[in-house]
């Protein structure tokens, strides 16, 4: 290995399981940020039911599905950009990063096609909420949690492409290679991490109605 | 080898330092700031209520003050202090490590915490905060003050609390020395690792929950707001899920202060190291379990009262079983008498008094008559200031002489020490007649009746801000002209003690190799 060990750690094992474990726990304190407004759902869910039921089919399945086939492809295109660094093939590794921050930002702009559509029909969350089809404090309190979670998603996925960017450009410039690639292993984490909580609210704002 | 102190003296050496025992004493700094600030807030509150009419403040005033104490000393001081300051400083030294395993992440929580204050005590300058401490929704949703300044503050100090968390569960897993197993692991470090636990986990909940409240109060979201939909009570969940745990988060590392200075002073293995050792950890569980006795009279079921009422009290087995194990730790011990073990003795009474009445209030018959009165006031300081301020004076003053190379003077701690704790008694046990007597919390102003108890607290507030600025002079002056110190001067078997004194960056010459438990008394203090 030619990766530095920094002076605290006796060996480079013994450091690339330190950060790797620090990883794991920080995605699991990012868990626990959801955790609170999968609770708040819950909760409004079982107030609200029906209104809950009309909201979903209100959103765009179509839309919505297709953003949850995106990003699974791209869980796929970083591991396999991952495997390839491992595997010395630099030139493949950069392709896979390349399609996967497309697949990221193509996620965003689809997302923000759905909120653009959201707000011509004055479906705003909270307060601003002016929508007459689905009147009521359900569908209102539904919209914004929708808001709540998408967006929170949508930022932890603007913070995951500049992950993916610097990444990108280490393995361009070399430092980023077959001996030393933690960055990338711990970059592709957090990017499976927030492909995983879009799954789960992928059923919860268009599938379960 | 130079020590930390000497290595770099130059103030942009201290700022990019990434060595846990600078960044331990930036800490100190910044959370000794904070408590001065937020003892400033609590004399403001006690003037006005020297009277029963108002007499300095209005209403408004009055609830800022009571609101930016709460919130100073809770998220500013109580949370971060011991494990940001001695937890930085000793726990890789106590684990026989150079570092901790992430130092830059160190760095970084420091500077988290200091954006995080800073944003904090802006919103306080730009209009304050009215709600009290707890943020409850509605109120906070439609209060004319700056809550979503400084719900945002709250939100990115606890950042920091996570990223300290974080690296702490890294450095007790991956940065034990050679032959430290978990079980020869200082009490000390059990009880931050515990915490750490606890701040991982709890953090984004309570970060969360602030957050939505900011965006009801600035955006009309409406998630806690009735008129649109929304429920009050369960912001109160949200809340208490992560600010219950946190009182653990703050009174578990004055435990282990605790564990640490009775086995030092009374030259003793604790009675059971696996007792304290374990409980620490169930009480860090069983925390998670108890929120809902923060709400008894918000709308409960008799079933969810009584779940949790009994679920509280379990909190009480665990801690007992350490006052008692802490207890027949003296027991034939070679005990001696210095400042530390003062602040035990002191701990020891008015933890276990906070901790009974602590069972009384879980009692959710008891808890009618008592909720939101000044007797949850007096309970509450009484395990915070009593048992977390205490330890942490404690932990200033025991391991002092290894942090800076000096001793301090045992006279003038000994009159702190009086001080604090006789002052700290004043205050609050007249609180506990009060409030049982029906006065209720955040009022500024009451029927003549309860003046002379409210007189009293004052006075015993007046005693114990003196006691807190005699040590604070002492200490700081005692860091330039105190007399020098050994590497042990306590005889203690700690493995932080075998470090030079003050310790080099790397703390230790060559990598220990531990051969013997950390309070093996009978035992040569080299291994």
């Amino acid at each position: 290995m030619n990766r530095r060990v920094e002076i605290q750690f006796e060996s480079a094992a013994r450091q690339e399981h330190a950060v790797q474990l620090g990883m794991w726990i920080f995605l699991g304190s990012e868990l626990l940020l959801f955790a609170g407004l999968f609770g708040l759902y819950t909760v409004y869910r079982t107030e609200y039911g029906l209104e809950f039921d009309a909201g979903i089919h209100h959103n765009q399945l179509l839309l919505g599905s297709t953003n949850t086939v995106v990003l699974i492809v791209s869980s796929f295109t970083v591991a396999w950009a991952l495997y390839n660094v491992r595997k010395d093939k630099r030139d493949t590794a950069l392709a896979m990063l390349g399609i996967t921050m497309l697949l990221g930002l193509a996620f965003l702009v689809i997302k923000g096609v759905e909120y653009a559509h959201h707000f011509s029909e004055g479906v705003f969350p909270g307060k601003a909420y002016t929508n007459l089809e689905l009147p009521g404090h359900g569908a209102r309190m539904f919209f914004t949690l929708y808001y709540l979670m998408t967006g929170l998603h949508a930022l932890h996925m603007i913070g995951g492409l500049a992950v993916m960017g610097w990444v990108t450009h280490r393995v361009w410039t070399r430092r980023t290679n077959r001996e030393s690639h933690t960055e990338l292993h711990l970059g592709a984490l957090y990017w499976h991490l927030v492909d995983s909580i879009w799954i789960f609210l992928w059923p919860l704002f268009y599938l379960t109605g | 080898m130079t020590s930390y102190l000497a290595s770099g003296r130059s103030l942009r050496s201290w700022l990019v330092t990434k060595d846990h025992k600078r960044i331990g004493i930036l800490f100190l700094i910044a959370t000794t700031l904070a408590l001065v600030l937020g003892g400033v807030f609590a004399l403001l509150i006690r003037i006005e209520l020297l009277t029963p009419e108002p007499s300095v403040f209005d209403a408004l005033d009055y609830n800022r003050s009571f609101t930016h104490h709460g919130v100073v000393m809770v998220f500013l001081f109580m949370v971060p202090v011991i494990p940001t300051v001695f937890g930085n400083f000793f726990l890789p030294m106590m684990l026989g490590a150079p570092d901790v395993a992430l130092p830059r992440l160190n760095l970084a929580s420091f500077y988290v915490y200091c954006l995080g204050a800073t944003i904090l005590l802006l919103s306080l300058w730009f209009g304050g905060v009215d709600t009290g401490w707890t943020f409850y929704a509605p109120y906070a949703t439609t209060s004319p003050t700056a809550v979503a300044t400084a719900v945002f503050g709250v939100f990115v100090v606890g950042i920091s609390s996570i990223l300290t968390g974080l690296n702490f569960i890294v450095t007790v897993h991956t940065m034990r020395a050679k032959g430290m197993r978990w079980f020869r692991m200082p009490l000390f470090v059990w009880a931050i690792y515990a915490t750490a636990i606890i701040q991982v986990l709890a953090t984004p909940v309570l970060g969360l929950s602030l957050l939505l409240v900011g965006a009801d109060h600035a955006f009309g979201m409406g998630v806690f707001d009735p008129a649109l939909g929304g429920d009050p009570i369960l912001f109160q969940h949200l809340f208490w899920f992560y600010s219950h745990p946190a009182v653990y988060i703050m009174i578990l590392p004055a435990m282990g202060v605790v564990s640490e200075v009775v086995c030092t002073f009374s030259h003793n293995r604790p009675a059971s190291y696996r007792a304290i050792a374990i409980s620490s950890i169930g009480i860090a569980f069983i925390g998670f379990l108890t929120w809902g006795h923060h709400m008894f009279v918000s709308g409960m079921s008799m079933l969810d009262v009584g779940a949790f009422g009994i679920l509280s009290m379990f909190v009480a087995i665990f801690s007992a079983i350490k006052v008692f194990t802490w207890t027949a730790t003296l027991y034939r011990g070679r005990i001696t008498f210095n400042a530390p073990m003062l602040y035990f003795f002191g701990f020891m009474f008015l933890f276990v008094f906070g901790g009974m009445t602590g069972v009384a209030v879980a009692t959710s018959s008891l808890d009618i008559h008592w909720h939101d009165t000044y007797f949850v006031v007096a309970h509450f300081h009484f395990i915070m200031v009593g048992g977390t301020l205490t330890m942490f004076l404690a932990a200033c003053h025991y391991w002092f002489p290894k942090m800076f190379g000096r001793r301090y003077p045992e006279k003038w701690a000994l009159i702190g020490a009086v001080a604090v704790i006789l002052g700290f008694v004043f205050t609050f046990t007249p609180q506990f007649l009060l409030g049982n007597a029906g006065m209720p919390r955040r009022y500024h102003t009451y029927v003549p009746e309860y003046q002379w108890l409210n007189v009293m607290s004052t006075a015993g507030a007046t005693i114990l801000a003196l006691g807190l600025v005699v040590t604070l002079v002492y200490l700081v002056h005692s860091i330039f002209r105190g007399e020098k110190a050994g590497d042990n001067p306590w005889d203690s078997r700690g493995y932080e003690w075998l470090a030079p004194t003050p310790p080099p960056t790397h703390n230790f010459h060559t990598p220990l190799v531990i051969a013997r438990g950390p309070y093996d008394f009978h035992c040569p203090e080299r291994p």
